[in-house]
């Protein structure tokens, strides 16, 4: 009989699993890291918020200073719910806004330079995403570059290698404008820097390297998303966190990660990671996401080509030597 | 026959001059690149800007998948299509 796979698969029991990470965190921390304490952006999303809900626990308020990270283009709404669930923690929280390091890096101008290659128009009041296509068809991956003019009208366009690169490495000033932001915080504090992936972005490299993929400990990158919104239940967290979508308040037009990046919506891409962690046949994870068995098999391609070509992403410093007297821990 | 003849030559001197090719010289036309891991999704968009901009065509949404881009025999015998 084939097994059974829903999302009962990720049941954990949120309060053993919440004690299980904090003496983990202490730990790591304390013994392993030599740190007082730790430092957490919040971005108002459900997997930064957990993560202080278990540093908190973890170490008590105060040894966690949360950072609230806006820019101009960022969602309003983000600052608000960080501040909302700084306090539902006792924890305060410090706002840093980064708009103008990124403007000094040139990271608006340089993205906007770009996207005039496919929109010539593009300028003052545009706003725009990056939509993923082409995988889950059968193709290779490749990314359109969706447009609103001030006007309201919409445009989309395959958009070319050069300009793409460039859209993400100026887009990518954000994420690494945050981590050091976090890192000044941490090393003034003697804190280590918690980093939020969870299981699915982790694996599958969705991270900047040196952005938000740089972390001393990363708390919940062995927890499906399903998982940590059970945490996020767990720990009362408000209604907008617990039943908001992945997305990623990079991009001035409002993007879902699964348009970004993954292949499904989250509890899809949970399961279908689960199910080929477990050697599931593609004709069970089909039925469990409502799709044909070939459907399946491509997502799994999908997931393990996204694996195969972000190693890089995970890797310390390439040595042309081994130096076997350093012993990272 | 001489354009396909050089039209091959010219992908496979693009694909070992711009990714990363173990022993260019072994590099068989059906080979497939992907299997092999020359080319991902972003040396894919490198390589269509290459065919656009080399051989005039357009390359379409729906036409970017292995069957046509996968290896060089493959991309050349799509290229001449294109080309009618």
């Amino acid at each position: 009989m084939a097994p059974k796979l829903d999302a009962s698969v990720f049941t954990l029991d949120a309060s053993a699993e919440v004690e299980r990470i904090g003496a983990r965190l202490r730990e790591i921390v304390g013994r392993d890291l030599r740190r007082r304490g730790v430092v957490v952006a919040l971005s108002g999303g459900v997997d930064s918020s957990v993560c202080v809900g278990l540093a908190v626990k973890a170490f008590g308020p105060d040894k966690v200073f949360v950072l609230l990270l806006p820019e101009r283009e960022s969602s309003q709404a983000s600052v608000t719910l960080g501040k909302r669930v700084a306090a539902h923690f006792g924890v305060e929280a410090t706002i840093n806004d980064i708009t103008s390091a990124l403007e000094g890096f040139g990271a608006y101008r340089l993205r906007d330079e770009a996207m005039r290659e496919v929109f010539p128009q593009y300028g003052e009041g545009w706003k725009s995403k990056l939509v993923i296509a082409g995988g889950t068809q059968g193709g290779f991956n490749y990314f359109k570059l969706v447009a609103k003019a001030p006007d309201g009208s919409m445009h989309e366009e395959r958009i070319p290698g050069k300009p793409y690169l460039q859209i993400v490495a100026a887009q990518n000033f954000k994420q690494r404008a945050r981590k050091t932001m976090e890192y000044f915080h941490a090393d003034r504090l003697n804190y280590a820097v918690i980093g939020t992936p969870n299981r699915l972005e982790y694996d599958q490299g969705f991270f900047v390297k040196n952005g938000d993929g740089s972390a001393d400990v990363k708390p919940i990158a062995h927890l499906y998303k399903t998982q940590v919104y059970a945490l996020a239940r767990h720990f009362a967290l408000p209604d907008e966190i617990c039943n908001g979508r992945p997305t990623t308040d990079t991009y001035t037009l409002a993007q879902g990660q699964d348009e970004f990046y993954f292949a499904l919506p989250y509890e899809k891409m949970d399961l279908a990671l689960w199910a080929l962690n477990h050697d599931l046949p593609q004709a069970v994870l089909a039925d469990a996401i409502g799709s044909t068995p070939e459907q399946a098999a491509l997502v799994y391609k999908d997931i393990q080509a996204k694996r195969a070509t972000t190693r890089a992403l995970h890797s310390r410093p390439l040595l042309i030597d081994p130096v076997a007297e350093v012993k990272p821990l | 026959m001489t354009d396909a003849v050089s039209m091959t030559d010219q992908v496979r001197n693009f694909i070992t001059a711009n990714f990363y090719v173990t022993d260019p010289k072994a590099l068989k036309e059906e080979d497939s690149l992907l299997d092999k891991g020359i080319i991902d999704s972003t040396g894919v968009l490198e390589l269509i800007g290459f065919l656009e901009s080399t051989y005039k065509i357009k390359v379409e949404d729906a036409e970017m998948i292995p069957d046509n881009l996968d290896s060089v025999a493959r991309i050349v015998s799509f290229v001449t299509s294109k080309k009618g």
